[in-house]
């Protein structure tokens, strides 16, 4: 996407809007035509004041122009891209035949479907509580089926409005933040401290083991939560959870947590919220097909919203959730549905554990690598993300440093919050020959 | 309207959720508007159990203005309930605008390919950009909008119109206000109140606050008359219109467009069921002079391919469309589309694409002449009959004038008697007191007896 600069007349001239940290850039990845257009209008529809508060583009958008500019600087680079989370190997036969044989089906008249539920299709719910939830006691009734996480934070933020206050780990898949300062959350940004006024940053790191300090933590009406965390890889405790979710009862606030890694966990960790007791009048689930199955492109997630939840005066959250869902959304894809719903059988969850395992083996490929540096990397274990320190460093600095000098791309740790300065993130989903690649790279620079 | 307090089990399109043992919480009393002398169903639910934990978050007063559930899961529960009353009756759903015919195997053989190739090294992607494949917005703007100076770089690729609504109002934020026109498809309206747009809803007239409510009737041809339309920052258009299927002219989409530019508003065009207009009144807002500065344009491959569950739309920002402050539309939303959304599904878009080969066009254009013959069956029956019956002609659906009566009686007494769902008018705005929407969509055979079945009833 790129944009012209337009020239305005009579209207007052665009200020430069679209801002990379540090460098104030105008363009995109792709060609920037300045050119003058005479525009002879202006609306008088004010600008939404919360998008005003959004100083640069969404972090993700931003790495892909930086990769971009970087591939015209040098077009015959091998460009590694250790930055988007983006999944890279093909989806298991036994998933994509199934959804491969519902596009089939709905050129026939037997076959054809409709409008689905906007909740989703009644056996995936199901299968989504037998299989992700078994034992837990979640109903297929609690779980709504959406075409991703990001998408279902976007409508959680809609169902809560712009009246709650809300807490995020810093640092934190920027989402959460940033959908919290759309809907009118959030007040302006403090360029000192890089936070936006309002939110209760939870500051997670090293120093207190990438769990928040409940003592001196605010109150706040939501607490987003990711666990396996992005960017910092690190998954909590049970432990750490039950003080999460006593902290939470004890403050009447509710939990969204976003669960999404929870297939790449390694060790005893809780795989879901619900494990935890007392969880479920306190918290809302949110979780993805993305990084589970490879679905990124394909758009496939769940919300569990509990019967329990509940707002202050009583009334049930996930009444309003389902309002929320009948309104402003129309249901996810009915072939991404098949393809999840064989994700979910004996067959599939196989093969699709067979791609996780891959990624967990670059993941351990990338922290050694960094490890074997001298360098404190951080993550990999439970998450297809390693973190990794650069102790007195600008994050975007470092981004620059490995991105010119090896053609690989990482994120920037200050992307994902002031808590993420000094730290840059590597993504682990990569064919291995590339993974192996970056590795030796990146030990030829930092050798 | 009298006031019936009902124990509220929540709706949905699937009838599975109603039991109210799906929910062992709390009772809620919440007054509802009963349906004027209509069927309203008390759910008995369980009391609630005392020290039952509350968080101590405020629900969203917004969410707390809404007044019912959403429209058409409400006609799902009933149709569901009239099933469960009349296990053997054969219902004929001519209520929520579900397509029915199967899609062109051009258009899911792409797909099937699409699927197949993401198990395959070469063919494997993953995230796509937010806006859409590249090749699809190109086919986009230049199957729609060639000559209208409409660029690929315009269109933002969604998972549907209803999406892209509520996205639109995220866009705008709680501080505008918004006109629809009187009756309009419920999305507008709901989503505006979600968002902190509008005022409580007055029952007395059965409007929200704030909301400027533009009539759209036989007596002004379904055109509202803008010279009495307060000035608002936002105007909803939909046009072939849902629910009445009055498609405006070119001279009256002009005066939209000057009235907008005059009053500084942003028109937002929905114009999902453009492929049925007859004629050759104006199929895009953007083929008005002057438009790309005052609107946006939103629609849907849901009922020109079947896509309705497969989840394929488009909104168009031009670039030259400007807020207050200069700032372009487009980049606000763009950054929506990045923060908020990630895209369509790559399976849907690859059918997109194949929609708008030659073939597929061709394919599509034979689906919705299918439907549209369908509508001229269910025009012919009501006006055999002596109704005054509207649209039809350029949508695939037909709003049937029933004076004096209550449209939810009328609904229910359709659906009683006959078997037939339908849609009551008042669903869609107070304008529509009085109307019944019926879809054209169906398989030919259920069309033909739900004809016979009107003829026997109205006879």
């Amino acid at each position: 996407m790129y944009y012209h600069q337009i020239q305005l007349s009579p209207c007052i001239s665009v200020r430069p809007s679209l801002m990379l940290k540090p460098r104030m850039v105008q363009t995109s990845g792709e060609v920037v035509k300045t050119e003058r257009r005479r525009v002879d209008h202006c609306t008088r529809v004010p600008r939404n004041v919360n998008l005003e508060k959004l100083r640069n583009g969404y972090l993700f958008p931003e790495i892909g122009m930086r990769e971009n500019e970087h591939l015209q600087k040098y077009p015959y680079a091998k460009l590694i891209s250790l930055g988007i989370g983006d999944t890279t190997e093909p989806i298991p036969d036994i998933i994509t035949s199934n959804m491969v044989e519902q596009a089939q089906a709905l050129s026939t008249v037997k076959g054809y479907k409709g409008y689905g539920a906007e909740q989703g299709n009644k056996s995936l719910r199901k299968a989504i509580a037998d299989v992700i939830y078994r034992g837990l006691k979640v109903k297929d009734t609690e779980i709504f089926v959406s075409d991703g996480a990001q998408c279902d934070i976007s409508r959680l933020q809609l169902l809560l409005g712009s009246n709650v206050t809300m807490a995020v780990q810093d640092p934190s898949f920027p989402a959460y933040i940033d959908s919290g300062v759309i809907i009118g959350q959030a007040g302006e940004l403090q360029e000192e401290t890089g936070k936006y006024w309002n939110i209760e940053y939870m500051k997670c790191g090293p120093q207190n083991n990438f769990f928040p300090d409940l003592s001196t933590t605010a109150r706040t009406d939501i607490i987003f939560f990711c666990s396996p965390n992005n960017p910092t890889g690190y998954a909590a405790s049970r432990k750490q959870l039950e003080q999460l979710v006593e902290f939470a009862r004890k403050n009447g606030s509710i939990i969204i947590y976003d669960s999404a890694y929870a297939a790449y966990i390694s060790d005893d960790s809780p795989r879901s919220i619900f494990e935890i007791p007392g969880a479920r009048e306190v918290a809302i689930e949110v979780s993805s097909f993305s990084k589970f199955a490879g679905f990124t492109g394909v758009r496939l997630g769940w919300t569990v919203v509990p019967e329990e939840l509940c707002f202050a005066n009583g009334f049930p959250v996930i009444k309003d959730f389902n309002r929320i869902v009948c309104t402003c959304f129309n249901g996810a894809s009915n072939i991404a549905q098949a393809g999840g719903l064989a994700c979910l059988s004996p067959e599939g969850s196989m093969a699709v554990r067979g791609v996780i395992d891959y990624y967990k083996e670059n993941a351990r490929i990338i922290l050694d690598t960094f490890a074997s540096l001298g360098l404190k990397a951080y993550g990999g274990k439970n998450a297809p993300y390693v973190w990794v320190h650069f102790p007195g460093s600008s994050s975007w600095d470092v981004f620059d440093e490995i991105l010119e000098k090896t053609h690989i791309s990482t994120v920037p740790g200050r992307g994902f919050g002031p808590g993420g300065e000094e730290y840059i993130r590597v993504s682990a989903f990569g064919h291995r020959e590339s993974i192996l690649e970056a590795s030796m790279r990146l030990k030829n620079l930092f050798r | 309207m009298s006031l019936t307090h009902l124990s509220i089990s929540f709706s949905s399109s699937s009838s599975a959720f109603l039991s109210s043992n799906s929910i062992n919480s709390r009772t809620l009393k919440v007054a509802v508007p009963a349906k004027k002398n209509g069927i309203c169903k008390c759910i008995a639910t369980p009391p609630a159990e005392t020290a039952a934990y509350k968080t101590k978050v405020s629900r969203n007063a917004n969410m707390a203005k809404l007044q019912a559930g959403y429209l058409f899961p409400e006609i799902a529960r009933r149709r569901a309930a009239h099933i469960l009353k009349y296990p053997d009756a054969q219902v004929i759903s001519l209520g929520i605008g579900d397509t029915t015919e199967p899609i062109p195997e051009v258009i899911t053989s792409a797909m099937a390919q699409r699927s197949h190739s993401l198990s395959t090294l070469e063919g494997y992607s993953g995230y796509g950009a937010e806006q859409g494949e590249k090749k699809l917005r190109a086919a986009i703007a230049s199957t729609f909008y060639a000559d209208m100076g409409i660029e690929e770089s315009d269109i933002f690729v969604s998972d549907g119109a209803k999406c892209d609504i509520s996205r639109l109002q995220l866009l705008f934020g709680s501080n505008v206000t918004m006109a629809v026109q009187d009756p309009s498809y419920p999305a507008y309206v709901d989503s505006s109140v979600i968002m902190g747009q509008t005022g409580q809803f007055q029952k007395d007239i059965e409007k929200y606050g704030n909301i400027e409510y533009m009539r759209c009737s036989p007596e002004n041809g379904f055109f509202p008359d803008l010279s009495t339309i307060q000035k608002t920052d936002i105007i909803f258009f939909c046009s072939p219109n849902n629910p009445t299927g009055s498609a405006a002219t070119r001279e009256q989409l002009t005066q939209l467009v000057r009235f907008a530019k005059e009053n500084g508003s942003i028109i937002v065009y929905d114009s999902a069921y453009a492929m049925y207009i007859s004629d050759d009144r104006p199929r895009s807002i953007f083929e008005i002079p002057g438009a790309k500065e005052v609107a946006i344009e939103t629609t849907s491959f849901s009922k020109y391919a079947g896509f309705t569950g497969v989840r394929l739309g488009w909104t168009v920002v031009p670039k030259e469309l400007l807020f207050s402050d200069g700032f372009p539309v487009a980049k606000d939303f763009n950054r929506i589309v990045c923060t908020c959304f990630n895209g369509a599904s790559n399976i849907a878009q690859a059918g997109g694409l194949a929609c708008l080969s030659p073939e597929g066009l061709k394919a599509m254009h034979e689906v919705v002449s299918f439907y549209k013959d369908n509508t001229k069956l269910i025009v012919d029956t009501f006006n055999s009959l002596g109704f005054k019956v509207y649209g039809g002609e350029h949508a695939p659906y037909v709003w049937v004038h029933f004076p004096g009566r209550s449209s939810w009686d009328v609904f229910a007494e359709i659906l009683e008697k006959t078997h037939i769902v339908t849609t009551p008018g008042s669903g869609f705005g107070p304008g529509g007191e009085g109307f019944i929407r019926v879809s054209a969509f169906g398989h030919r055979g259920n069309v033909l007896e739900a004809c016979k079945r009107f003829k026997l009833l109205y006879k």
